[in-house]
């Protein structure tokens, strides 16, 4: 069976649960099927306290006050927003390191209706000082993401989605890594837009760069990569302008212009698969082609 | 510990608008403990064998800074700089700042799953003798976080956990019986006089077996 984003997220952490008696894993219901090997080999360090997803991130905050490397995992809207002061003053305000795995970015669960939808999750992560939010497109890339990057200190948010792009990119933690070379705009693909952007502009006289990090851009990378007068178009798979303030400080010193096309910020109302909504968005690789293609004229 | 000392540590930090009710209401809950239930080291603040301690309601914390003080974690001359620009000593302790401060609190609801992931944490080293204190108000009781880990802590046999509810009837909302309440859902709960030393030390003290300890310390309406 092919690996989703979701499943190897939790393959990994069992892997590196496995060999490091440092990691914690904090589960509320979500996915505890997938850490069963965690469970089997020492279910001290592994504890599932039922659907309460404050008191999950309270639990990890807890284990990384004794000195350990938590993982907390669960649905983002629940984790990003109903325990976002969990995450805030537990773990941020304590400057205590932890991986955090949300699941369900944007309409990953759109049959579900709007309880469900998560397309704010990074902009709520993101009002955390030093939080890392890493994005990755690929199950490759959540795996290498999660090897170099659990146990390293640091609070992290990793949001993964149930579509991925159809090859990983080799991009590290912070790394933007430029992919194609041309004309003198840009499109910074973030995590699993990226399939969809190399579709929208393959015939396209655009550079495409690409980041699985949301947090902290890497500027100087950027700004090498965008070039003296660079029109910058932003692909996020979460609310258009999540990442304004970063991309316009990092450029901030050359004359720019920018274009941010991601999830429009308005209520959706409609039921219907991640595809379904990405279409009537405007978020599929038709839909992008439209709209970088207007950004361009 | 002499309680008029902590009284007396205590006023040289609390003023008018400095939560003194509050402040007072857990004092002689605080010079117990430190005075007598917990083991802690104020020459390491991070002994591993301590015990810890965690103050959820976490304002009105000059009674707080005044036992650490008294037990010297820092000096006296700190504490008329409470809530004042500069201090380590702020409205709400923070752990960054203050040696033996466990954990930074103030919003109300947060203590007591840190203090679960704490007990838990210990477990998972095979810590045995550290205990996990945490102390909460009545009216912090109406965060509904805190009945999370109400549910949470008897379920994962945590007998390293002890809460203590000060009651100091605060509370808008109709708790009594709290210790019935806490029984109901597995804790092993008491409650006793809260300005009571001997009675307090004994229920401190103890340790149940199989499942997590409450103490509820009835405290008089009004502050001294």
């Amino acid at each position: 069976m092919t690996a989703t984003m979701r499943s190897q997220a939790a393959a990994t952490v069992c892997e590196l649960f496995a060999r490091d008696d440092r990691i914690a894993v904090v589960l509320s219901e979500i996915s505890v099927e997938h850490f069963g090997p965690a469970f089997a080999h020492d279910p001290r360090r592994i504890v599932n306290v039922g659907i309460m997803e404050p008191t999950m991130v309270g639990v990890a905050a807890g284990f990384a006050m004794e000195g350990f490397h938590p993982v907390a995992h669960t649905i983002s809207p629940f984790l990003a927003e109903r325990a976002l002061e969990q995450v805030k003053l537990d773990l941020g305000n304590q400057e205590l390191g932890a991986t955090l795995i949300g699941t369900g970015g944007s309409f990953d669960y759109g049959v579900e209706g709007t309880t469900h939808h998560a397309p704010g999750d990074v902009q709520a992560m993101l009002t955390i000082p030093g939080m890392r939010v890493l994005v990755p497109g690929h199950p490759d890339e959540v795996d290498a993401l999660l090897r170099t990057t659990v146990g390293d200190g640091a609070l992290t948010y990793m949001r993964l989605q149930v579509v991925h792009n159809p090859e990983p990119v080799a991009a590290a933690a912070g790394e933007v890594r430029p992919l194609r070379s041309a004309g003198s705009a840009a499109v910074l693909a973030i995590g699993p837009m990226l399939g969809r952007v190399l579709e929208a502009t393959a015939d396209m006289d655009v550079s495409v760069l690409y980041t699985a990090t949301a947090a902290p851009i890497d500027a100087q990378a950027l700004r090498a990569a965008a070039g003296d007068a660079p029109r910058l178009i932003t692909v996020e798979p979460f609310h258009e302008g999540t990442l304004a303030a970063q991309v316009v400080a990092a450029l901030a010193d050359r004359p720019a212009q920018f274009e941010f096309v991601g999830v429009p910020r308005r209520l959706v109302r409609e039921y219907g698969s991640p595809q379904e909504h990405d279409r009537a968005l405007g978020l599929d690789a038709a839909g992008l082609r439209q709209r970088i293609a207007g950004a361009l004229a | 510990m002499d309680r008029q000392e902590i009284v007396r540590l205590a006023a040289l930090a609390t003023g008018d608008e400095k939560h003194e009710a509050s402040s007072y209401s857990t004092l002689d809950v605080l010079a117990v403990l430190y005075g007598e239930v917990l083991r802690v080291d104020p020459a390491r603040p991070g002994w591993p064998e301590r015990d810890r301690f965690i103050l959820s309601k976490g304002h009105g914390p000059a009674a707080f800074y005044a036992v650490l003080c008294r037990r010297g974690f820092f000096p006296e001359s700190w504490l008329p700089g409470f809530m004042t620009w500069g201090s380590p000593l702020g409205g709400h302790p923070d752990r960054t700042l203050v040696p033996g401060v466990e954990a930074s609190t103030g919003s109300l609801g947060h203590g007591l799953a840190l203090a679960v992931g704490t007990a838990l944490a210990l477990r998972a080293r095979d810590v045995q003798e550290p205990r996990v204190v945490v102390l909460t108000g009545d009216a912090e009781l109406n965060e509904g976080s805190n009945w999370e880990s109400i549910l949470l802590a008897p379920q994962l046999g945590l007998d390293n956990l002890t809460l203590v509810v000060v009651d100091n009837h605060s509370s808008s909302l109709l708790l009594t019986p709290l210790d019935g309440k806490l029984g109901a859902f597995g804790w092993d709960a008491r409650t006793v006089p809260g300005r009571d030393h001997a009675a307090l030390r004994d229920a401190l003290g103890r340790r149940p077996s199989d499942a997590p300890g409450a103490v509820v310390a009835d405290v008089p309406v009004d502050p001294e």
